[in-house]
């Protein structure tokens, strides 16, 4: 299964990405496991230079900024697409 | 965890296939400003005329000049915001943090203070991404005082301020503030990067091995970047607007009801104590640039002297001790007292010397 990993501290910005990502992985009908990492510690890992960042199977697709619901969709069909 | 800061990460840059659709859409927001344009000319006027004639309200009282005084400046700020914080967009759809790691790798210290000074200008930061954002520079070899300069920069010197400053002191004190406030992030950086205090950083953060992932980059048409700029100003004036219409009202009654040179003993010049009790005052109230400068401004108007208010202003929108906070995670606590020392004193030599000059 997709595995969507959302970083950040919890501020409003980190929420609203959170929310987008869920809203979005239901509209494209698709499961996936998604999961708030909150910890610094394990953010700052992901090598990441700011908050909220998204990560789609292990990999970093944006960092520092929220990204648009296009962007969004458009990642997680390309990693359901993924062989 | 403290609010984002005004001048946040914001949206990002949108995705390329929004930019479909009426091929027109994108230069929309460019048409308008001739139309704010139009609209800034004449506010002054529309203000006096809605005042003394519509409400015809006595012309001496003291509550005429205050509602006179909020009426004009809140649209006007406003107004200046909402361009400003367009145009900012645009620009810093050009930058982001893992530009400007690149550009600041392997640049020595004062050049590297520099460089990280104006790019924090530019760089779209928010508070939060603080700690992230500091192992990320200092895994990659920055030198410790290079990424201070950049911490400082980034949140004393925004759009938000700036904006402020030029609607309501002008664009002489604006640009003064803009460059001090550079001149101080530079030097209170390449200070610390002189006093060699890297054994005051976590030990966690020098033992983290992070990744370094690629986030794809691709070429962005003009387009994008304008509604980069829309999403700015969606963003921030919606955050920050009540801010100013609170501030605006703080500062219309002192305008209107303190008497003049009400301040002057206290904030004058003649005052030296003013410049560092300012300081001391600024650091632990956290208050954002829209809420603050309106304020500072009606002080200055009763007297308050330019350094004694530059240096307020500094040491409130500069240094927060919400951020201080975030980075104790990653700085021991005689780090944090160092920096917190150095950046003030760089704010009071700027006080005083404003307070010389003028």
């Amino acid at each position: 299964m997709m595995e969507i990993k959302i970083l950040g501290s919890g501020c409003a910005n980190c929420q609203k990405v959170e929310q987008m990502v869920r809203e979005a992985v239901g509209e494209a009908g698709m499961e996936a496991d998604i999961e708030k990492v909150s910890d610094m510690m394990k953010i700052v890992q992901y090598g990441v230079l700011g908050t909220p960042a998204v990560v789609v199977d292990g990999q970093v697709k944006c960092a520092g900024k929220i990204p648009r619901k296009e962007e969004i969709l458009a990642w997680i069909g390309a990693a359901a697409h993924r062989p | 965890m403290p609010e984002c800061c005004v001048k946040n990460a914001g949206p990002g840059l949108p995705s390329s296939e929004t930019g479909k659709g009426n091929p027109c859409r994108p230069l929309l927001p460019l048409l308008l400003l001739p139309v704010f344009a139009l609209i800034y000319r004449y506010l002054e006027s529309g203000a006096n005329y809605l005042v003394y004639t519509v409400f015809s309200m006595d012309r001496n009282a003291h509550l005429t000049e205050a509602v006179r005084f909020f009426v004009f400046e809140v649209p006007k700020i406003l107004l200046l915001l909402t361009v400003i914080v367009f145009a900012v967009g645009i620009v810093r759809s050009f930058f982001s943090p893992e530009k400007t790691r690149r550009a600041l790798e392997g640049k020595p210290l004062f050049a590297g203070n520099v460089m990280a000074g104006m790019l924090g200008i530019v760089t779209p930061f928010c508070s939060c991404s603080a700690i992230p954002l500091f192992i990320g520079f200092v895994e990659s070899g920055i030198p410790l005082g290079v990424t201070f300069s950049f911490l400082i920069a980034a949140p004393m010197i925004n759009e938000v301020a700036l904006v402020l400053l030029f609607g309501l002191f002008g664009w002489k004190t604006a640009l003064l503030y803009a460059a001090t406030g550079l001149a101080v992030a530079i030097s209170a950086g390449w200070v610390i990067g002189k006093l060699k205090v890297e054994r005051f950083v976590e030990g966690w953060v020098y033992e983290i091995r992070a990744a370094r992932p690629d986030i794809e980059e691709r070429k962005v048409p003009f387009s994008e970047r304008i509604r980069a700029g829309e999403d700015a100003v969606r963003d921030i004036v919606s955050k920050v607007w009540i801010y100013i219409v609170i501030g605006i009202a703080v500062g219309a009654g002192v305008h209107g009801y303190v008497p003049e040179n009400f301040m002057a003993s206290i904030m004058g010049k003649s005052a030296w104590w003013s410049v560092p009790i300012a300081v001391l005052i600024g650091v632990p109230l956290y208050s954002n640039a829209a809420g603050i400068i309106p304020i500072v401004q009606a002080l200055l108007e009763k007297g308050a002297s330019l350094g004694t208010s530059l240096a307020f202003m500094m040491s409130v929108i500069g240094l927060s001790l919400p951020e201080m906070i975030i980075l104790k995670k990653v700085l021991k606590v005689p780090m944090i007292v160092i920096f917190m020392g150095i950046v003030a004193a760089g704010i009071m030599i700027v006080g005083f010397l404003f307070n010389l000059i003028y």
